[in-house]
């Protein structure tokens, strides 16, 4: 039997704005530093960590640990990088931070750690943990009767993990209106296109099988992650799945929809002039 | 024990906002009081170990201390990297119960024998690896995990276990107690956790009656190792015998191996490892059956250890 393509949004994404490029040209920077790294994991999820960043999330940069910040989960730790360029940007970290990435003595890891990096919740890069830390997170957010928002970022190939979906029958139960479980569903993963590796379709049925109010939305389009995430909770009764479509590699022309590009090494200066070109 | 842990969770609860318990899908009524006192922190999340650990985790993450219970096997294998990843990277609070520690569930065969949880829990960085020996040392136990900054595993014995620990004797997470001290440092030094402690100071009546001069040291703590009372007890005598309900693979013996080894050197003691073999068990029955299937039965230990003294001599 063919592999069920995933359903087409009706994407009409408008180009990439001049935040965008700057972000994608930091990131270009972070993997040239470290001369590797997840490029097409992470050039998919700039625009959901930056309208995160931007305009939804509730922090303190000079106090990671204000006790009143939302927590964001990257629980697909091997997007690490567009999170690192949030962090710069929003002055967690110097900039030049980002150019010792992957270096011996760097805070900043092939995969996000919680004691090293201000303003990250938790050590990610297995796959399959973060929803479940937010399950945890937003019942102590429900016995304090604080209004945190959990928002926990997943990858689509993570989401294979069976520990996901026990995380999500948990939510559920607990109707977590105030956890998100926000999937960047670019539709590759490491061995290939998802719906031949293995299929996830229907996705938003099944989220909404979990007891999940969830939406789908144009992962590159910042006004309607703007729009979509400025109306959490979608449901007041449930937890929220936003689903986000996404393009591996974004922004990169050559490196876009290249199962080849989800993790590159040897990013030397040659390589990182033909990036920087890509987003002119 | 199991009970006496059960209750335990419940009274740091009342005493401690930041106690919290989750089990998977335990006995119907378990806690049930707790529940009804305090249903924000009592938690039944089915059959869903990965999650229930990173849950925990996430709870830890904002200041709880949840204590976490399903069986042993379930505890420890299911969810292994959960527990590696989630607690011990994490450096978390969270307390591990597991039921049926070692050959306690014998009736239900090699699914449910946790033969190598403490071999596999102590290999974690930042795991505390706990066994205690009878409901009373349990209460002692539970009380000093509210303030231990790391995670713990707790292993549970049958239940019904004979009391042998002594309130006297004091208690710490990490400290070993002698249970039972010999004339002379030239002795013979059974080192046990968990239950085999119970069936050493047994084995030690019995080469006692034998003429034989016997230490008894408990480790109710495999990890961190009480290195200093390894030592102590291992340096003059004439024989350690380790003992244990699980793997020798990586387990209580090899902890206690590895420090003799690379503290004592060529001036090691005569040193016998009593544990499971390299093999998951086929037999039924009762766990004290399985004792002596595995020879861990009193009167076997004490057989083991005077024939491995006669070898010693005889070698000598």
């Amino acid at each position: 039997m063919a592999a069920q393509a995933a359903p087409a949004l009706n994407l009409a994404t408008p180009p990439l704005d001049e935040r965008s490029k700057h972000l994608r040209r930091l990131a270009v920077r972070t993997l040239h530093g470290g001369e590797r790294g997840h490029v097409g994991s992470s050039m998919s999820l700039i625009e959901i960590m930056r309208v995160l960043y931007d305009d939804v999330l509730r922090y303190r940069a000079n106090e990671p640990k204000w006790p009143g910040r939302d927590r964001m989960i990257l629980s697909k730790g091997h997007g690490c990088i567009a999170q690192y360029v949030m962090l710069a940007e929003k002055g967690f970290i110097p900039y030049e931070t980002l150019d010792t990435f992957c270096r011996r003595d760097s805070i900043l890891g092939g995969h996000p750690e919680a004691a090293k990096i201000p303003g990250v919740e938790a050590s990610t890069g297995a796959l399959g943990h973060g929803l479940s830390y937010g399950v945890g997170m937003a019942l102590a957010a429900r016995i304090e009767k604080r209004d945190t928002r959990v928002i926990v970022v997943m990858g689509d190939g993570e989401i294979n993990e069976g520990s996901v979906w026990e995380a999500a029958l948990c939510a559920g139960k607990h109707k977590l209106n105030n956890l998100t479980a926000v999937i960047d569903y670019n539709k590759i993963q490491s061995a290939g296109p998802t719906c031949e590796i293995q299929d996830l379709e229907p996705l938003l049925d099944k989220w909404r099988a979990f007891n999940f109010a969830a939406v789908d939305v144009d992962g590159h389009d910042v006004e309607a992650l703007r729009e979509v995430f400025n109306r959490l909770p979608l449901a007041a009764d449930r937890p929220s799945a936003i689903i986000c479509h996404t393009v591996k590699g974004k922004g990169i022309a050559f490196a876009e929809n290249d199962a080849n590009w989800h993790h590159k090494s040897k990013i030397a200066n040659d390589v990182a002039t033909k990036l920087y070109a890509a987003l002119e | 024990m199991r009970q006496t842990c059960l209750n335990m969770v419940y009274d740091l609860a009342k005493r401690d906002k930041r106690v919290l318990f989750i089990g998977s899908d335990l006995s119907p009524g378990l806690l049930g009081d707790m529940k009804k006192e305090m249903p924000e922190r009592w938690y039944m999340e089915g059959i869903t170990e990965a999650n229930v650990i990173g849950m925990a985790a996430g709870f830890a993450m904002e200041g709880y201390i949840p204590y976490v219970n399903t069986i042993a096997t379930f505890i420890t294998r299911r969810c292994y990297e959960q527990v590696a990843v989630d607690l011990c990277l994490h450096e978390l609070p969270v307390r591990l119960i597991g039921n049926g520690g070692g050959l306690v569930y014998a009736p239900l065969g090699p699914t449910h024998l946790a033969i190598e949880d403490i071999a596999i829990m102590r290999a974690l960085p930042n795991m505390t690896v706990t066994a205690v020996c009878d409901a009373k040392e349990m209460m002692r136990l539970m009380n000093a995990t509210l303030e231990w900054p790391n995670p713990i595993y707790i292993r549970l014995a049958k239940g019904g276990d004979p009391v042998v620990s002594r309130d006297e004797n004091g208690f710490a997470i990490g400290k070993a107690i002698p249970m039972r001290r010999a004339r002379s440092r030239r002795s013979i030094v059974l080192m046990a956790t968990g239950v085999m402690t119970t069936n050493c100071l047994a084995a030690a009546d019995l080469l006692a009656k034998d003429g034989h001069d016997v230490s008894v040291v408990h480790f109710h703590t495999v990890k961190p190792l009480d290195e200093v009372a390894v030592l102590e007890f291992a340096r003059d005598a004439e024989l350690v015998a380790t003992v244990e309900e699980g793997t020798m693979i990586g387990g209580f013996g090899s902890a206690v191996t590895d420090v003799l080894v690379e503290k004592l050197g060529a001036s090691l003691p005569a040193l016998v490892r009593i544990g499971l073999p390299d093999a998951f068990p086929h037999k039924y029955g009762l766990q004290e059956e399985l004792f002596e299937v595995y020879g861990l039965a009193p009167a076997q230990i004490a057989a083991r250890v005077s024939k491995s003294l006669k070898v010693k001599d005889k070698v000598a």
